[in-house]
């Protein structure tokens, strides 16, 4: 793990740039556990202030000091990304090698529930959800909507990888060398499939994290925890730009820029890395 | 009549991935003097550099293959063409015209969804321009007929086709403007032993009315014997032996051309064989010395130290051997 | 005791693929009622000699049933084949009977370690039973194919030469002690200068470990050089059957006689002299109305061309040719 991180850095650009900026990113959000302040309060320090050195990133115009915000903000935004994607490849991967490695019937009805999920509009839904929820709607739950909502793409994908390496040479070696049809597809295909997650995952974190964004802007997200987008939110309640106040706005949209190129760079460098293809480079073949 | 000249030619395939650097020799040092109007054989076990080598004689050299060193020069009769220093729009001139080619799978060359006509006709217009449809169709029919090729063929998808078929077909493509020089790679590889029979007939048919060269590059030592003029030994990026086939097989000096026929069966003899012990080196971290050393029999104290000179021994004969070249210097 | 119970007893296997749609397909009779028997008594060498299409892939599956027959029977030691449901039975079945592939390099996973396969073979069928005598019984395995533990361990497939991947191969398949091995083209993917180590190790196997092999192949110079009996298949049909002596040194069928001239010696002096008919469509020839070789016979008679022959026994062997219909009436099979 170490020295494969070690060998990105070294020899990848783009690994580097996204390995600082991430790691920037995530120091910045650990951060809030030392906050001074309680990320719910407001008007505990003068409004309106300009970034200063006493105010880094300024102050709002409900009395919050924006620095210490923008660590909440981005801590829950990250954890909100990274467990959408998380429970989202857990049923992808559920589905596809189970589609693919089966085959017949189960196959079938599982890609039509599939393709259900694909068809169906997002953003109508999560504004329905936020309807039936209102109040008792919150950070995690949105989470989950989001993570059963966002498998059914990439779960195909995975089917047809499983599908075109049933018909490989070594499935049958290992069919021939006793093993049976779950350890197969563990050992013998997931390796392949495994790039094909990754990329996936953190593709699904900037989704999942930029339909926050669009949802928390609009009002329909958790607006009393603090993210990227609940932070917009209420800038734009308070008029920020109109009044002035455009560091409010600012903030949350620089470190989210950031964070989402850093995220995209990460996935496209640590996805050639791990491709089957180089990977061999790698070894020596 | 010499047609082709290689002097010393070296071309390495150089990668660097994530900090790992790796160079494999291909082609070590290869020179070679190769005539009109004959079939020359190019015999060694897969990755002993003869499929590299032709990529750079028919001019397909492309990253991560660099050619590091050496001359590669046609004589076309009207004057030479260093294949190293051509431009793509030059290259494209020769290829199919000057210098054809046939590679193992090259049915590859067939586009799946067009029709073999169709294939021919685009094949063509790369090179002139056709007039009147109706003389193309004829020309086509009668060059597939001079090959043995039933009509039906233009007209069919290559899909429609047996192996064998497309190979041959593939074969009528590289002949139409009748080439100088055919590089064939291992043509017949993957095809049936009445379907090889067939193609390599064919080959020898071409060569005998075109009066062209053929460069004929296979690990089977059989087909040699069938159609080779003359044939040069390659192991480990080098040239190890080369000579008219008789003296190939008859008379052979090199400890691994000897190993190469003998670990061939044949029908009739229930004769214990054995393969050649050990394996082929690999060529990104070649053997000191005889590339073949590590698994000769007879391998001598300087063998592993320095690489034998191909010296001239016969009559246009040449072995890379101190065996030969009594170089014995320290003994075993 | 005399062992009456045969190896393998293959009776009038038939199978048949449907290409195309219901309606508008044709049919594909890729192996055409072969019947062949292995006995248990004495191991012997059985090559399926053709060339492609000629049906002896389909045949070496239908056998290790990874497809099902359209009709006909296989008993291996007078266990129905074709009956074999549970996971049970069907471990029970692989101990016995193991493959050996064509392509030693998709032999095995690229990404993963070669060794991982004889380790899987050693435990999940019980011959190793803790961590310690997995080593001994994989070490074992692949010295008897000419290799070590130690050179093999560790290692991925592209850090091995195909011959040593399809020695690996060999000794993987050798784990569970089968009596019967089916290679499909185990040496053709390999240089022709390397081909007698493996060769030599089929020899060797069934000379010392009593293992019966059907060797597939369309190379007859290796399949003269090991087996003791040979079949030729052509477009699904057994057309000549016997010992190899006799089948390759005094061929009887004309197909036969054909793919025999048409293998090339590394002799000089021994070119080919007529030239040879090459068919066009492969699709034509599976089609044809009596026998499938009419097309390109040299032979050819009337009746070639509207009835499809029956195997008569000629000689020691059976040969599905008109040709010997009128002399062997009476030896008809």
């Amino acid at each position: 793990m170490i020295s494969t991180i070690k060998n990105l850095y070294e020899h990848d650009r783009r690994f580097r740039f996204a390995f600082i900026v991430i790691i920037g990113i995530i120091i910045f959000s650990s951060l809030s556990f030392f906050s001074p302040y309680d990320p719910s309060s407001s008007y505990d320090v003068p409004s309106d202030q300009p970034p200063s050195i006493k105010y880094f990133f300024g102050t709002s115009s409900r009395g919050q000091d924006i620095l210490w915000k923008m660590t909440f903000a981005i801590r829950n935004s990250l954890l909100f990304g990274i467990s959408t994607a998380l429970l989202s490849r857990i049923i992808s991967i559920l589905v596809g090698l189970t589609a693919g490695y089966k085959g017949g019937i189960g196959d079938r009805i599982l890609m039509s529930i599939n393709d259900s999920f694909i068809v169906i509009p997002m953003l109508p839904l999560l504004i329905l959800f936020n309807f039936i929820f209102q109040e008792k709607m919150n950070l995690f739950l949105l989470s989950l909507i989001m993570a059963c909502l966002g498998w059914a793409w990439d779960a195909r994908l995975i089917r047809s990888q499983v599908l075109s390496l049933k018909e490989r040479e070594f499935t049958r070696t290992a069919v021939y060398s006793g093993m049976k049809s779950l350890p197969i597809t563990l050992k013998e295909h997931l390796p392949f499939v495994m790039p094909i997650v990754f990329a996936t995952m953190i593709n699904n974190m900037l989704w999942s994290m930029g339909l926050e964004v669009s949802l928390a802007v609009l009002g329909l997200s958790d607006t009393d925890t603090p993210t990227i987008g609940t932070t917009i939110y209420w800038a734009n309640q308070h008029q920020a730009l109109v009044a002035g106040v455009w560091w409010w706005i600012a903030a949350p949209i620089v470190i989210s820029t950031f964070l989402f190129v850093g995220l995209y760079l990460l996935f496209a460098s640590l996805n050639q890395y791990i491709d089957p293809r180089t990977r061999l480079l790698r070894i020596g073949g | 009549m010499g047609i082709l000249k290689v002097e010393d030619l070296k071309a390495y395939y150089m990668t660097d991935v994530y900090g790992i650097k790796r160079t494999v020799r291909a082609v070590d040092g290869v020179s070679i003097e190769i005539n009109e109007n004959e079939i020359f054989g190019i015999a060694g076990e897969s990755s002993c550099g003869k499929t590299t080598l032709m990529k750079v004689l028919s001019g397909a050299v492309k990253s991560p293959l660099t050619v590091v060193g050496g001359k590669a020069l046609y004589s076309f009769g009207d004057g030479s063409l260093d294949i190293l220093s051509l431009q793509e729009d030059e290259l494209r001139k020769i290829r199919w015209k000057s210098i054809s080619c046939i590679l193992q799978g090259s049915m590859s060359v067939l586009n799946p969804v067009r029709r073999i006509y169709k294939t021919f006709r685009d094949f063509v217009e790369a090179h002139q321009k056709i007039e009147k449809k109706r003389d193309f169709m004829r020309r086509m029919r009668d060059h597939l007929g001079e090959l043995g090729l039933p009509r039906e063929v233009l007209k069919a998808y290559p899909h429609h086709l047996s192996g064998g078929m497309k190979q041959r077909v593939t074969i009528a493509l590289a002949t139409i403007f009748k080439p100088n020089v055919i590089i064939a790679d291992e043509p017949t590889t993957a095809l049936d032993v009445i379907v090889q029979r067939g193609v390599l007939q064919l080959l020898r048919e071409i060569q005998k009315e075109q009066k062209n060269t053929i460069i004929l590059v296979t690990h089977d030592m059989a087909v040699h014997a069938n159609i080779a003029d003359r044939i040069a030994i390659m192991y480990a990026g080098r040239i190890v032996e080369e000579a008219k086939a008789s003296d190939i097989f008859e008379n052979s000096l090199h400890p691994y051309t000897q190993h190469l026929i003998d670990s061939l069966p044949m029908i009739g003899d229930k004769s214990h064989r054995i393969s050649i012990p050990g394996a082929p080196p690999n060529l990104a971290d070649p053997p000191n010395g005889c590339g073949f050393h590590p698994r000769c029999s007879s391998v001598m104290g300087i063998c592993r130290e320095e690489v034998p000179p191909l010296i001239e021994v016969g009559d246009r004969h040449r072995v890379a051997c101190f065996l030969v070249s009594k170089e014995s210097g320290d003994g075993k | 005791m005399v062992n009456s119970e045969k190896l393998l007893s293959v009776k009038d296997i038939t199978k048949v693929f449907s290409i195309g749609g219901l309606l508008t397909g044709t049919r594909l009779t890729a192996v055409n009622e072969v019947y062949f028997e292995m006995g248990s008594a004495n191991p012997e060498i059985f090559t399926l000699a053709g060339e492609s299409g000629s049906g002896k892939t389909t045949l070496a599956r239908l056998i290790l049933h990874d497809i099902e027959l359209t009709h006909g029977s296989i008993f291996y030691r007078g266990t129905d084949v074709t009956r074999i449901k549970n996971r049970k039975e069907r471990m029970g079945f692989m101990q016995r009977v193991q493959p050996i592939f064509q392509n030693p390099f998709e032999t095995f996973n690229p990404l993963k370690r070669v060794d991982t396969y004889l380790y899987a073979t050693a435990v999940n069928y019980g011959i190793a039973k803790s961590g310690e005598s997995t080593d001994g019984v994989v070490d074992d395995a692949l010295r008897s194919v000419g290799l070590s533990l130690q050179e093999v361990q560790g290692r991925y497939p592209h850090e091995l030469s195909g011959g040593q991947l399809q020695r690996v191969s060999v000794a993987r398949a050798l784990i569970p002690r089968p009596s019967l091995l089916i290679a499909d083209e185990p040496v053709s993917m390999v240089d022709a200068s390397l081909r007698m180590s493996i060769v030599n190790l089929f020899k060797e196997l069934k000379e010392t470990s009593g293992v019966s092999i059907i060797y597939i192949t369309h190379d007859l110079a290796t399949a003269y050089y090991i087996s003791d009996r040979i079949a030729i298949m052509l477009r699904g049909n057994f057309v000549e059957m016997g010992p190899v002596e006799k089948v390759l040194s005094e061929p009887l069928h004309p197909y036969t006689k054909i793919l025999k001239e048409s293998v090339p010696k590394p002799v000089l002096g021994e070119k080919w002299k007529d030239k040879i008919e090459l068919s066009t469509l492969e699709a034509k020839e599976f089609a044809r109305v009596g026998c499938k070789f009419a097309g390109r016979c040299p032979s050819v008679m009337d009746i070639c061309k509207k009835e499809d022959p029956k195997n008569f026994l000629v000689d020691e062997r059976t040969v599905k040719c008109h040709l010997y219909a009128k002399q062997f009436k009476n030896s008809i099979l």
